[in-house]
């Protein structure tokens, strides 16, 4: 088992030169990582210091001054001298510390100059990039396939850390970030960017990254945001600016190609096939694939009394989200008005809801009232 | 039964079942709370035991309280452990207004002016911050602020004078005038009743024609929370300051022994002092 | 000895009976026994969810829990550690203690004593039973950060009342450790002579009654939120989520003070003992104590350095963290002094102390680290910080209470422990508490995220040896119930003065502690840290 090559093979003093598992931080690819690389090895010899300078005096008192030993009891009780020398002395240790702390937080904070912007916002369980330069944008979605997590043996090499749209940027541009989330606090983080930022509910913050090395880089969000937190994966994919070029000139003529025309009428046979992709990738997270929810967090969408009878209630919950609970978000939007008119009518003909109902796109803009 | 021989020993009451009795209360009220505010069955029954049972545990407790402080138990180091502990009790509750107050700071000056500026634009294009906030970034907010100079202010009159009213009753209770002590009090409470009226009146007024509600965004939201909370802690040193008036109808208290009373006061100032940080900065500023 | 007391006293002089002596109790010594056993139970039930989290951890794909129940176990396992095993622990042994060590008769209030325990096992019950009403118990994480506790289902509302019940117990046991030492010390024993496990709780009462009314405020307003049409964490109405860790950390950062001071308390009186030395800078640690405990108020928002605070917060939380090295450091170092040239001996509480400091010291350091902005941006939400914290909690606060219920054991129950199993104890714990939680900084370097139910291949050996470690780390926790156990029944009756290097108060009196102790106050003469050179008067029965 690996576990034992770990105990046996010393893993944990040389696993820096193994593959496997790393035991310091991964490597950095940006200036900002770069520099949190080298404060945090500085903190840990400063650390190990002073540890070693606890325990050695510690033990040295434990070995020498021990009654079994035959020590007698000294019996002083205080030292103004020594007591203010540990006092300072950590307190210039902190300020050697702080020193670089600060350079490297000012450094990271120094968001704007920016060659490019992409918006990114955390969906309950995906991320959604939109280039705001390029005018375009995309979901990415976990790439490892349901199996893999519940059946054991059949996991690839970046098993939960795969996606299906990575975010691809180009090398040497120095990208803003404007991070926000849809429903609960997410954070978007690649550790060798040195990028973390939470991405708040209706709020906008940013951060930034430039890197010089094309190459995959991976992260995943790193704040509990509910039941499938460890399974939205961040990966960018870092290429030359040419080659960048070449990919957003190719991604803009696919998401034309797939847009939807929201004049076209539609059969009910193409909407429940189209409703159902939908649904499966913005509403199973919660209502379930079954449509049979989770008791007393999400309502099931089965035989529920707005998914089968009140169509306009259900245009408005899902358009607009709840009153009453934040969790079900305003998908209008999120979702085009094919979207929504699919994934209505997909929950109202599927899981048993055999309503026979038909929405059509251009019913979802009548419900908006007019805006897009 | 007075003692007549003032003891070195510190009161440990006897073991009680009142506690206990409390215990269960809040365990009622808890689980039936939430189960009633979850619209399940049985909720409201159980909460509605709950209060019941914390209050008659009140009554039995406080009864035990007030025998052993008339059978002379109590001495001069309880009655500064009584000071010390209603003092700690009102600095526990300063901190919980804190939380509130400190809410309704970090919304007026941090989050909304963030929600406005260049920034937000991306995701509220139209949103222009305000105080009160006339609409907020998500929600259509179609009410109007209270205004200070009406109402609050004569309430903040009111409870001005009945702090003045508790001190002129304290004087009594110190000279030993018990008719001015008498009069103090039911003053005080006369005024409590008075202003918690306003405020029911003042509520109803938000509500039905300011169309203010705790779901109007930032400002109704503060406005109810804390001129509620505030609500009732005032109708809590109410009561309080009725059973300690009751209690001077029947002779209890002198002029050395009336941490009851004291206590009650001190309450009473800390609701007025909160009253007076809300005038400023929930309707005024 | 007073036998008939004047009126009050009269049902003193004998013990009550019966189920009756626990339900009603008004005796501190009675009450800080519920406490502990309580606690006790409450680690237990929080170690066995801990090992559930480490099962699932054991090797990566999802084999035992669901993802939403693996978040709720991680959920409970902190808040019943915190609010159900380490607090009241600590109150417990103020309970037992305080009134002993500074010649009380009681607790001030010792009616309002019974209720701050009962009210926990309500509480505890709350928690608990949430796991079986429809959505679960809260899985938001024990910072139950808005708005995510707002999407929970019910098991939410009942973690929210269980908080209140708890912020009453633990705000009404605070009152009452104030009052008892500011009121109750004996003649003769000022403040600055107090013991410092006196200090350390009279500071962390002051601490508790601060925050806990915060945090019931924060969750409050989450309740609103949830079911009230308030907008408090909800930018459509003008509110702001980050604004509940403000709230939340102002009082979640004193709360780990809460868990830390006592423990130096103990470690204050444990190492003179067994040193046959006077503490080490007496002065310098009841300032030292103060210090942290005002810092506390102020570093708040280094646990949200990702949530996007300006240059210049970052900064000033940044550096007021930091500072709180420099109080803690002193007694660490007070402590060293203190077994300088001393003349040492092991006993279990004395290994148990000297773990504490050696982990402690390694906790406090990543917190250092942790506490550098830049750094902690890689760090934040990692096994990073679950390292760092369970270095500070468990070989802290929870080795500190080992070295106490050792330490005092045979003064409350007037038996010896196993000296041979309370060794065996801290050995064992000793290493597989590092074989758990020494690998979880390598995985939160490497990149792992904390409050995952699943995670990537490349931090499987570090995982299953963390659960290893954990297995191993809870059992040798069934040596010290067994230890207590028997030794409570059947342990050889503790000698009159088991500790040779003993000097505070409470080892003046009788062993095992008379029922009721200093029913009359003694009159001490006493040095610094409650070092007794002689007392008149003070009556037991
Ligand atoms: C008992 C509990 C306890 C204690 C005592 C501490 C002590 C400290 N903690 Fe810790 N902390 C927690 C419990 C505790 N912590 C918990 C529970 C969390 C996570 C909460 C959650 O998110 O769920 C946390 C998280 C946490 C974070 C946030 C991490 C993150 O989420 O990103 C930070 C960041 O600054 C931090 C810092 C510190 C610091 C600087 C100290 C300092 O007080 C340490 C001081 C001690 C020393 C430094 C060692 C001794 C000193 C010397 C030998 C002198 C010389 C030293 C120097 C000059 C450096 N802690
Ligand atoms: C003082 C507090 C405290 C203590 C003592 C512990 C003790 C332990 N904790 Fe901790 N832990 C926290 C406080 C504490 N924890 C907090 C605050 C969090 C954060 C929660 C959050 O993210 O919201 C956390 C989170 C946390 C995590 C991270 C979960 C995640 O992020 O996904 C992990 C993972 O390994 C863990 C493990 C452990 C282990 C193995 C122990 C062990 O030390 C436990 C050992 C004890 C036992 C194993 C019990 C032994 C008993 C038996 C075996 C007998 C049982 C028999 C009967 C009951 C009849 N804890
Ligand atoms: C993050 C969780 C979440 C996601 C994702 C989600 N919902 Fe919901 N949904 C909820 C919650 C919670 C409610 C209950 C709202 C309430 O009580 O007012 C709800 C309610 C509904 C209802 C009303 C059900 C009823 O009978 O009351 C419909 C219809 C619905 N959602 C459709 C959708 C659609 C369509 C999607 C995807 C495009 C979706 N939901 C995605 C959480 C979610
Ligand atoms: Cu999104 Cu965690
Ligand atoms: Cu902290």
């Amino acid at each position: 088992m690996t576990f034992w090559r770990t105990m046996i093979g010393g893993g944990l003093l040389t696993g820096a030169a193994h593959a496997a598992p790393g035991i310091g931080l991964q490597t950095p690819v940006t200036s900002v990582a770069h520099e949190i690389y080298d404060l945090h090895n500085l903190l840990v010899i400063i650390a190990t210091t002073i540890f070693v300078g606890v325990l050695v005096a510690m033990f040295y008192a434990i070995v020498k001054h021990r009654k079994s030993a035959g020590h007698e009891a000294k019996h002083f009780h205080e030292n103004t001298t020594v007591e203010v020398i540990w006092t300072v002395i950590p307190l210039l240790i902190l300020v050697g510390m702080a020193w670089p702390a600060t350079r490297a937080v000012l450094h990271q904070k120094q968001t704007r100059g920016e060659d490019m912007t992409i918006k990114i916002t955390g969906y309950q369980w995906k991320w959604r990039y939109d280039y705001l330069d390029a005018g375009m944008g995309f979901m990415s979605n976990l790439g490892t396939p349901r199996d893999a997590i519940y059946k054991t043996g059949t996991k690839g090499e970046h098993y939960l850390l795969e996606v299906d749209q990575p975010l691809v940027v180009p090398t040497g541009k120095r990208i803003r970030l404007l991070l926000t989330a849809n429903d609960v606090i997410h954070a978007w983080w690649v550790p060798a960017l040195g990028v973390k930022q939470d991405a708040i509910p209706g709020f906008v913050r940013d951060a930034w990254f430039k890197v010089d090395k094309p190459g995959i880089y991976r992260g995943q969000c790193a704040e509990l945001c509910g039941r499938d937190h460890a399974f939205m994966p961040i990966v960018v994919d870092a290429r030359s600016p040419a080659d960048y070029e070449k990919w957003v000139a190719q991604k803009q003529k696919t998401l034309a190609a797939s847009a939807d025309d929201p004049n076209k009428t539609w059969t009910l046979k193409d909407l429940v096939a189209r409703g159902e992709t939908v649904y499966q990738q913005n509403c199973a997270a919660c209502h379930q694939p079954n449509g049979q929810g989770i008791p007393g967090t999400f309502p099931p969408l089965a035989g529920s009394p707005i998914a089968t009878k009140n169509r306009a209630a259900h245009l408005d919950i899902v358009i607009n989200g709840s009153r009453r609970n934040p969790a079900m978000a305003a998908w209008g939007k999120v979702l085009n008005d094919t979207e929504i008119a699919a994934v209505i009518t997909y929950e109202r003909n599927a899981f048993g809801n055999n309503t026979g109902d038909v929405v059509q796109p251009k019913d979802i803009k009548a419900a908006r009232g007019g805006k897009a | 039964m007075q003692t007549t021989v003032e003891s070195r020993h510190y009161f440990v009451p006897e073991p009680s079942h009142w506690p206990i009795i409390g215990s269960l209360a809040l365990f009622c009220m808890g689980l039936g709370a939430a189960f009633a505010i979850n619209e399940m069955p049985v909720g409201s029954f159980v909460l509605a035991a709950g209060v019941a049972l914390l209050v008659w545990m009140l009554f039995g407790w406080f009864g035990d309280v007030i025998r052993e402080g008339l059978r002379g138990l109590y001495h001069a180091q309880e009655d500064m452990s009584f000071r010390w502990g209603m003092g700690w009790f009102i600095f526990s509750e300063v901190m919980f207004f804190g939380a509130l107050f400190g809410a309704l700071f970090y919304v007026r000056v941090i989050s909304l002016p963030e929600l406005g500026n260049m920034q937000h634009k991306l995701l509220y294009p139209e949103f222009v911050p305000s105080w009160p906030l006339v609409s907020g970034p998500g929600i259509q907010a179609t009410y109007e602020a209270m205004q200070a100079w009406g109402l609050p202010a004569i309430n903040t009159l009111i409870l001005l004078t009945s702090g003045a009213t508790v001190t002129w009753a304290h004087w009594g209770m110190l000279r030993g005038h018990r008719r001015v002590l008498s009069n103090g009090l039911l003053l005080t409470v006369i005024l409590g009743v008075v202003f918690l009226t306003l405020q029911m009146w003042e509520y109803s007024h938000a509500l039905h024609e300011l169309n203010l509600t705790l779901a109007s965004g930032a400002y109704g939201m503060t406005f109810y929370m804390l001129t509620g909370f505030h609500g009732l802690h005032v109708l809590l040193g109410t009561l309080i300051l009725a059973v300690v008036w009751l209690r001077v109808r029947r002779g209890h208290f002198d002029e050395r022994h009336h941490f009851a009373f004291e206590a009650a006061a001190w309450y009473w100032h800390f609701v007025d002092v909160v009253w007076l940080m809300l005038f400023v900065f929930v309707y005024w500023l | 000895m007073a036998i008939a007391d004047t009126a009050g006293h009269a049902p003193h002089t004998g013990k009550p009976t019966g189920l009756g002596r626990w339900l009603f109790a008004t005796n501190h010594k009675d009450i800080g026994s519920l406490y502990l056993w309580f606690s006790f139970i409450m680690f237990l039930t929080g170690g066995v969810m801990a090992l559930a989290i480490r099962l699932e951890l054991f090797s990566p794909g999802l084999q035992f829990w669901q993802p939403e129940l693996f978040n709720q176990l991680v959920t409970l396992h902190g808040l019943i550690m915190i609010f159900g095993a380490i607090m009241p622990a600590f109150n417990g042994l103020a309970n037992w203690m305080l009134p002993l060590m500074i010649g009380a008769p009681d607790m001030a209030f010792a009616r309002m004593n019974n209720w701050s325990f009962w009210l926990l096992p309500p509480a505890a019950l709350l928690l608990l039973l949430s796991f079986f009403v429809p959505g679960g118990a809260a899985a938001s994480g024990w910072t139950m950060y808005a708005p995510l506790s707002t999407q929970m289902g019910m098991g939410m509302d009942m973690t929210i009342f269980a908080i209140h019940i708890l912020g009453v117990s633990s705000i009404m046991g605070a009152i009452n450790i104030i009052v008892t030492v500011l009121n109750l010390r004996a003649p003769g024993l000022t403040l600055m002579k107090m013991p410092m496990f006196a200090w350390a709780s009279l500071i962390t009462a002051y601490l508790i009654i601060a925050v806990m009314p915060v945090l019931a405020g924060a969750v409050t307003m989450v309740l609103t939120d949830r079911h009230f049409g308030t907008h408090f964490f909800n930018a459509a109405g003008g509110g702001d989520p980050v604004m509940y860790q403000h709230v939340f950390w102002f009082f979640g950062h004193p709360e780990v003070y809460i868990m830390a001071l006592p423990a130096f308390g103990i470690i204050s009186q444990v190492i003179p003992t067994f040193s046959r030395k006077r503490l080490f800078g007496y002065t310098s640690m009841v300032y030292a104590t103060a210090s942290i405990a005002i810092l506390s108020f102020m570093v708040w928002a280094h646990h949200m350095f990702t949530t996007g605070m300006p240059a210049t917060a970052q900064l000033f939380f940044m550096y007021a963290t930091m500072l709180i090295a420099v109080p803690t450091g002193v007694k660490v170092f007070n402590w060293v002094a203190t077994m300088w040239q001393g003349s040492l001996t092991f006993e279990t509480p004395m290994l148990f102390a000297i773990g504490f400091i050696c982990l402690f010291t390694i906790g406090g350091l990543s917190g250092v680290i942790l506490s550098v902005a830049a750094v902690d941006t890689q760090l934040q939400d990692t096994y990073y910080v679950v390292a760092h914290f369970h270095y500070v909690l468990v070989a802290g606060a929870l080795f500190s209470l080992f070295s106490a219920v050792y330490y005092w054991f045979p003064k409350m129950t007037g038996r010896m422990y196993s000296e041979r199993l309370g060794k065996l104890h801290f050995w064992w714990s000793m290493v597989w508490f590092n074989v758990t939680f020494f690998p979880m900084h390598f995985l939160g370097l490497a990149g792992m995220p904390r409050r995952i139910p699943d995670y990537a291949l490349q931090f499987t050996d570090f995982n299953s040896l963390a659960t290893i470690g954990a297995f191993c780390f809870g059992l040798g926790q069934l040596i010290v119930l067994y230890n207590l156990l028997i030794s409570l029944r059947r342990g050889p009756p503790a000698v009159e003065h088991p500790w040779e290097g003993a000097q505070t108060l409470e080892w003046r009196i009788p062993t095992p502690a008379p029922y009721h102790s200093f029913v009359e106050a003694p009159e001490v003469d006493a040095d610094d840290n409650g070092v007794i050179h002689a007392v008149r008067g003070g009556t037991h029965h």
